[in-house]
């Protein structure tokens, strides 16, 4: 295991969101994440890039505890939101999940209606305010309305695989959190599509803090402001985005964005 | 929506959303202990039915019970032709339905175009499977008692309920067809082998365990019929074991059957008895099938 | 592909034209595959080398297989084709005897009355054909067992499939099957002698012969039914759509329930229906438990006869054939297919529309 000097590791400026501190995560014998320690700025844009099965993807869903429906999964350390931890004992996840929001790699609509997709995350947390309002300022956010105001009764699988992601999003953003993770969100999409999910996270930093993992590193340079490169389950390299493509401190972080690897 | 102050960590904002997760959880809870109660519900209400018939007609069993014939005394009733009755009727169907059903099932994942008549027959099969057994016992009425001229005998019932276990043999045989990889007849064509050939040496072999186990449970479920058979004419009174095919003849199921029909307490317990004889052969039937499949089921 | 073996051997590959056959020493009879590695390596310990050289003889395909061969594989094919036949022609077996008999009855009894009459008495003088307390009877006590199973079979469903633990849900679903597996009669008896003094104990105006023990127990029978199917339904509802209700802050038992169940719908009420049909169908609980007093009721303290209990009864009583009791039989036997049948298929069509929603 070669150290890694702690320069390589930069501490963004600003309020911290979310931060790990020593976190690991045991999936049965398996040590997925060796003791990582990271802080995500208040609405910047984090990248966490890497390999295949460098922990990138079980590091994110710690921030939501969605590692807490793997059977056998272990966590030891702290993840913390806005200062609290977030696995404390009397913390109660489904609470987390709707202040820390997730999009996932492959879209994943519900076998409803548009408008029933984005309303049940309200629903379930008990929304008091008008709920057409809320839909309509959700798909806005999530640049689907224009295409979709007319039909928000038929049913959602039969979008295109870009719109069903966006409308992922602007179910995510239904119950108004104030993180959004991403895994992936756009590797199952074409280009085309791509580009509109990297026009919205543009837009979304501004109200939220955005998480997304990736592995595509051109989507990582154009998108995000600070990039975190883990390999083999820990994290190598953290800093802002442009100097660590352009100036890597860790040899492996330069191995890896030239493509020497991966 | 985003530019309030709002406090921050966990115990933040939770804006115009009423939450309360901690209900919501505890609720979940609740529900979740309810389906747990309702699955255990069932096996307890089966529990009840397997110690009541124990305690009803445990007594009741012995080596005279197998060996006698029927009397109009409880004292002096057996199950023996009931139980003589049963067998011939299940290796008649067991001989009629097996190659059949196999038959079928072989014709179906390996010969059949993938065409309309495959459809049609595959639904067919379906339905077949869902026809009441009552209604069997009618088709056997008509077509084997009557036009085929086999009588109230033990070979009508055999044909009537071959025809009602079919569906189950061909699906069961279908899925254990299914299951075998194809690389397994690619192999095989690609020695030359005839497709027959590659059935019968290759596919086969490795299908029969669960074509097998699926024969013996519809084979236990046949012996468990009584609707169909009061049709075809198992009779109320039969002294003697069927000596032949074309003998009268009861069935366990049927006996007991009459047994709980009579008034009196003491044919309720006799029925009882029978009822646990034919809980054992199903037992032990189950449990062949089950060590059948355990025994030979190969990772593949 | 039906004859078995593909015909290579008729064009030469290149140019398309026939291939002239050649003589060879076993015209009559093609290797078999043994034989022919046999001919490539031959047993000859002193040239290890000539064991692997190019056989001797005649190059190119040579024969065919053999007539006998090929006869034999056309034949197997039309056995298991008529083997086949059989499924089709005991639908059509049914059909027949049910209808010949059937429509010889609606010759003397018209089907309007048959079908709207409220009175079945076909032994009294004059007799009633009106099927509707038969019908009445078995829809009581199917809808007695769905009160039971339905209910009880879905929580059981969403039990195994949304919080047990494989090894549980591997003890516990046979365990369950075997509910399935209990013969009909054992469950009769059992309605009978425990069940209907048990609800007597409670309510002593239940008579003995009554609808309401039946219609438990054989909601506790298909149990399985509703249960096993319905499970595989909500199993099939893909990982990823949990996980996402799951991100948006909801429940277990809220991710199971709207959203999980929801999307398994056309299943799980695919299953009811299945499970309904198979209780209208029943035989030997009904005619043990419930009675053979044909009426209109919804009472279910009180005796009825379902179609299915008639049916057994009648037959059994050995009626003479050509009599209009003997075809009372197949008139009602057929209702009761037709009544199965219609749910059976709608069973299936509600199934078909669960197929598309993952499209």
């Amino acid at each position: 295991m070669v150290a890694t000097s702690t320069s390589s590791i930069i501490d963004p400026p600003g309020e911290i969101e979310l931060e790990a501190r020593d976190l690991s995560v045991y999936y049965g014998e398996s040590h997925a994440l060796k003791s990582v320690s990271i802080k995500i700025p208040d609405r910047k844009v984090v990248a966490f890039i890497g390999p295949s099965g460098c922990g990138k993807s079980t590091l994110l869903r710690c921030f939501n505890r969605m590692n807490d429906l793997v059977p056998g999964a272990r966590i030891e350390g702290e993840a913390l939101f806005q200062g609290d931890n977030l696995y404390g004992s009397d913390v109660d996840a489904v609470e987390v999940r709707r202040r820390i929001g997730m999009v996932f790699q492959k879209p994943n609509p519900f076998p409803k209606t548009i408008y029933e997709n984005v309303a049940f995350g309200p629903r379930i947390n008990g929304y008091r305010g008008r709920m057409d309002d809320l839909v309509e300022r959700s798909l806005r956010a999530a640049a689907l309305w224009d295409e979709v105001k007319d039909r928000l009764n038929s049913s959602a699988l039969a979008l295109s695989g870009g719109q069903q992601q966006r409308l992922c999003i602007a179910r995510a953003l239904a119950v108004q959190p104030e993180v959004i993770l991403m895994d992936e969100p756009a590797s199952a999409l074409d280009p085309i599509a791509t580009q509109k999910i990297e026009d919205l996270i543009y837009e979304l930093k501004q109200n939220y803090t955005v998480v997304i993992v990736t592995h595509n590193m051109q989507q990582a340079a154009r998108v995000s402001d600070y990039t975190a490169f883990l390999y083999m389950g820990e994290l190598i390299e953290y800093g802002p985005t442009q100097q660590l493509f352009t100036n890597p401190r860790e040899e492996r972080t330069e191995s890896y964005i030239t493509g020497r690897f991966g | 929506m985003s530019d309030e102050q709002k406090p921050r960590g966990l115990a933040g904002a939770a804006g115009l959303f009423n939450t309360r997760h901690q209900f919501r959880t505890r609720m979940g809870t609740v529900f979740a202990v309810l389906c747990f109660c309702a699955t255990m519900a069932g096996i307890f209400v089966l529990g009840v039915l397997l110690v009541d018939i124990w305690r009803d007609g445990a007594h009741r069993l012995s080596l005279d019970f197998l060996r006698s014939g029927q009397s109009r005394f409880a004292n002096r009733t057996g199950i023996k032709p009931a139980l003589y009755g049963s067998l011939w009727v299940l290796v008649i169907t067991a001989i009629v339905s097996f190659p059949l059903g196999v038959g079928t099932a072989i014709w179906l994942e390996e010969y059949a175009p993938m065409n309309r008549w495959k459809k049609l027959i595959q639904t067919n099969i379906a339905n077949l499977a869902g026809v009441p057994s009552i209604v069997y016992g009618m088709l056997g009425l008509a077509i084997f008692v009557r036009a085929a001229g086999m009588g109230r005998s033990v070979l009508a019932a055999g044909f009537t309920l071959a025809l009602l276990i079919l569906p189950v043999i061909i699906i069961a045989s279908q899925e254990a067809v299914r299951a075998v990889p194809n690389t397994i007849r690619l192999g095989a064509y690609a020695l030359g082998a005839t497709r027959w050939e590659m059935i019968r040496y290759h596919v086969l072999p490795i299908a029969l365990p669960g074509i097998l186990t699926g024969t013996i449970l519809a084979l236990s479920r046949a012996i468990g019929e009584a609707a169909p058979l009061i049709v075809v004419g198992a009779l109320a009174f039969v002294p003697l074991p069927p000596r032949g095919p074309l003998d009268e003849f009861t069935v366990i199921p049927i006996q007991i059957f009459n047994w709980v029909s009579k008034p009196q307490r003491e044919f309720h317990e006799i029925a009882a008895a029978g009822s646990i004889v034919l809980l054992i052969v199903l037992l032990t039937l189950n449990a062949a099938a089950i060590y059948l499949r355990n025994r030979y089921s190969k990772k593949w | 592909m039906k004859s078995g073996r593909p015909q290579l051997r008729s064009k030469d590959p290149v140019s398309g034209a026939p291939r002239e056959r050649r003589v060879t020493e076993d015209t009559e009879a093609g290797p078999t595959p043994a034989e022919a590695a046999a001919r490539v390596m031959p047993q000859s310990p002193a040239a290890p080398a000539a064991g692997f050289a190019p056989r001797p003889g005649p190059r190119g395909l040579g024969a065919p297989a053999s007539g006998a061969r090929r006869r034999k594989e056309r034949v197997i094919s039309a056995v298991l084709l008529a083997f086949s036949a059989v499924s089709i022609l005991t639908t059509v077996g049914i059909v027949f005897a049910l209808a010949r008999e059937a429509f010889a009855f609606f010759r003397e009894v018209s089907v309007f009355e048959f079908l709207t009459g409220t009175e079945w008495t076909p032994l009294f003088r004059p007799p009633q054909f009106g099927v509707l307390p038969l019908i009445a009877g078995s829809v009581l006590i199917a809808a007695g067992a769905a009160v039971v199973a339905l209910p009880i079979g879905l929580a059981a469903a969403i039990y195994l499939s949304e919080y047990a633990h494989d090894r549980v849900r591997r003890i516990i679903k046979p365990i369950l099957e075997v509910l399935a597996g209990v013969p009909t009669v054992v469950y009769g008896y059992f309605a009978l002698t425990f069940v209907t003094p048990l609800l007597r104990s409670i309510w002593p105006e239940i008579e003995v012969f009554n609808a309401a023990s039946a219609a438990l127990v054989m909601g506790i029978m298909i149990i399985p039914m509703v249960s096993s199917l319905s499970e595989d339904a909500l199993s099939a509802v893909p990982r990823a759509l949990r996980e996402g209700a799951y991100a948006l802050g909801a429940t277990r038992f809220e991710v199971a329930a709207r959203t999980v169940v929801p999307a398994a719908l056309s299943g799980i009420i695919a299953s009811f229906i299945l499970a309904i049909s198979r209780a209208i169908g029943e035989t030997m609980i009904v005619t043990i438990a419930a009675g053979l007093t044909p009426k209109l009721t919804l009472n279910p303290f009180e005796s009825v006869e379902t179609m299915t209990a008639y049916i057994a009864s009648t037959a059994a009583g050995d009626v003479p054939h050509g009599t209009v009791e003997y075809q009372t039989i197949f008139a009602v036997a057929l209702t009761l297919f037709a009544i199965t049948l219609l749910m059976n298929i709608i069973s299936n069509i509600v199934l078909a529309k669960y197929r598309e929603v993952y499209e």
